[in-house]
């Protein structure tokens, strides 16, 4: 009868509601935090660029533009693994990128681009990790996506992949680039 | 620098392909882990010149969740970002405001997810509300199923006429 086969039916579907949830939260990194900054205007800083002290970097500077803020340091490890995609990315050329040296000496700094090469316009010096904060910086790398109006679009927590950049961001930075 | 483990810790958990943590993200973890279990509070000591501040940032500190290592309280966990997000909230409380006023400095910056009490609001209804729901629902549920188990028994001592008299026969014959 009907109502013998639904209490079989009836577990059965609970249970598989359960797996389905249990299976979608499997999934879900508990690392990657939703910023509460997209959407909202870029926090403003002026600092001192990594290359010298006396020459300074604010985002009133980058303003009417689009362009990418990358969070880096000489410490920082998974940096070293977005870098050539950074690289690869200013010589294409499509997307100014500026960055933002978090907690870390100027002399490592700058070796580190010497070294591994340097993708930015420019970097802005923050030593200890002030303005960090106000971007809601909780590691290293991370990218953020800022429009003409100075508003952030986009965050990448965790080092660029390439199908990150093609599928997200690089649309996004034209989509953004085309609007007025 | 100072603590060269904090820093590379702080993101990511070193991984490997596939997301599986690698030796040195397994370590990371395992600090975690010596961390926790060490149960003494890892934070620099604070004075306040008012106690009710001193009351304040404490409290503060145990309800507010360390982004890097995130099982702990901003008040225990000893990563870099934790000891600047504590220089933050004594800066506040310092300068007279508020608890509330110091979580939303970092709720603005950093989300709910700071908070180990989330507020109620559209996306954490199913969040607040669901263990209820399921107590509800349990209690219905076991009415539902003590009330057939109620009615099938009142069906089954329902005896018919026939049933009546045959039982009566029997008494009958017992009792003489």
């Amino acid at each position: 009868m009907t109502t013998s086969r639904m209490r079989f039916a009836l577990p059965l579907l609970v249970f598989a509601l359960l797996v389905a949830l249990l299976a979608v939260g499997l999934r879900l990194d508990p690392r990657e935090v939703p910023s509460p900054l997209i959407g909202k205007p870029a926090p403003g800083f002026s600092l001192p660029q990594v290359a010298a002290a006396e020459q300074r970097l604010s985002l009133a500077d980058l303003k009417g533009q689009v362009f990418l803020l990358n969070v880096w340091a000489s410490w920082c490890l998974s940096c070293r693994e977005e870098h050539p995609l950074l690289l690869e990315l200013a010589k294409r050329g499509i997307v100014p990128i500026y960055g933002l040296n978090y907690k870390d000496e100027r002399e490592t700094a700058q070796a580190w681009l010497k070294r591994f090469g340097d993708p930015y316009r420019a970097s802005a010096f923050d030593a200890d990790g002030r303005i960090g904060i106000e971007w809601g910086v909780y590691g290293v790398p991370e990218t953020f996506v800022v429009d003409k109006q100075g508003l952030i679009r986009y965050k990448q927590t965790g080092p660029i992949t390439p199908e990150v950049l093609e599928k997200k961001i690089l649309p996004l930075v034209r989509q953004l680039q085309e609007a007025a | 620098m100072n603590h060269p483990i904090d820093r590379n810790r702080s993101w990511p958990v070193a991984r490997g392909r596939f997301g599986v943590p690698t030796r040195s993200g397994g370590m990371g973890l395992i600090l975690c882990g010596l961390l926790l279990s060490r149960a003494v509070v890892a934070t620099e000591i604070r004075q306040f010149d008012d106690p009710v501040k001193q009351e304040r940032y404490e409290r503060l500190l145990k309800d507010l969740r360390c982004l890097v290592c995130q099982n702990q309280s901003l008040a225990d966990s000893d990563a870099d970002l934790a000891r600047d997000l504590r220089n933050e909230v004594y800066g506040i409380i310092q300068s007279g405001k508020s608890t509330e006023e110091a979580a939303q400095f970092l709720v603005d910056r950093y989300g709910d997810f700071v908070l180990y009490r989330p507020p109620f609001k559209g996306i954490t209804v199913l969040l607040w509300s669901g263990p209820f729901l399921l107590l509800g629902g349990g209690f219905v549920f076991l009415w539902r199923q003590a009330k057939r188990r109620a009615d099938r028994g009142s069906a089954d001592s329902a005896l018919s006429d026939e049933e009546r008299t045959r039982l009566r026969q029997i008494q009958d014959r017992f009792q003489r």
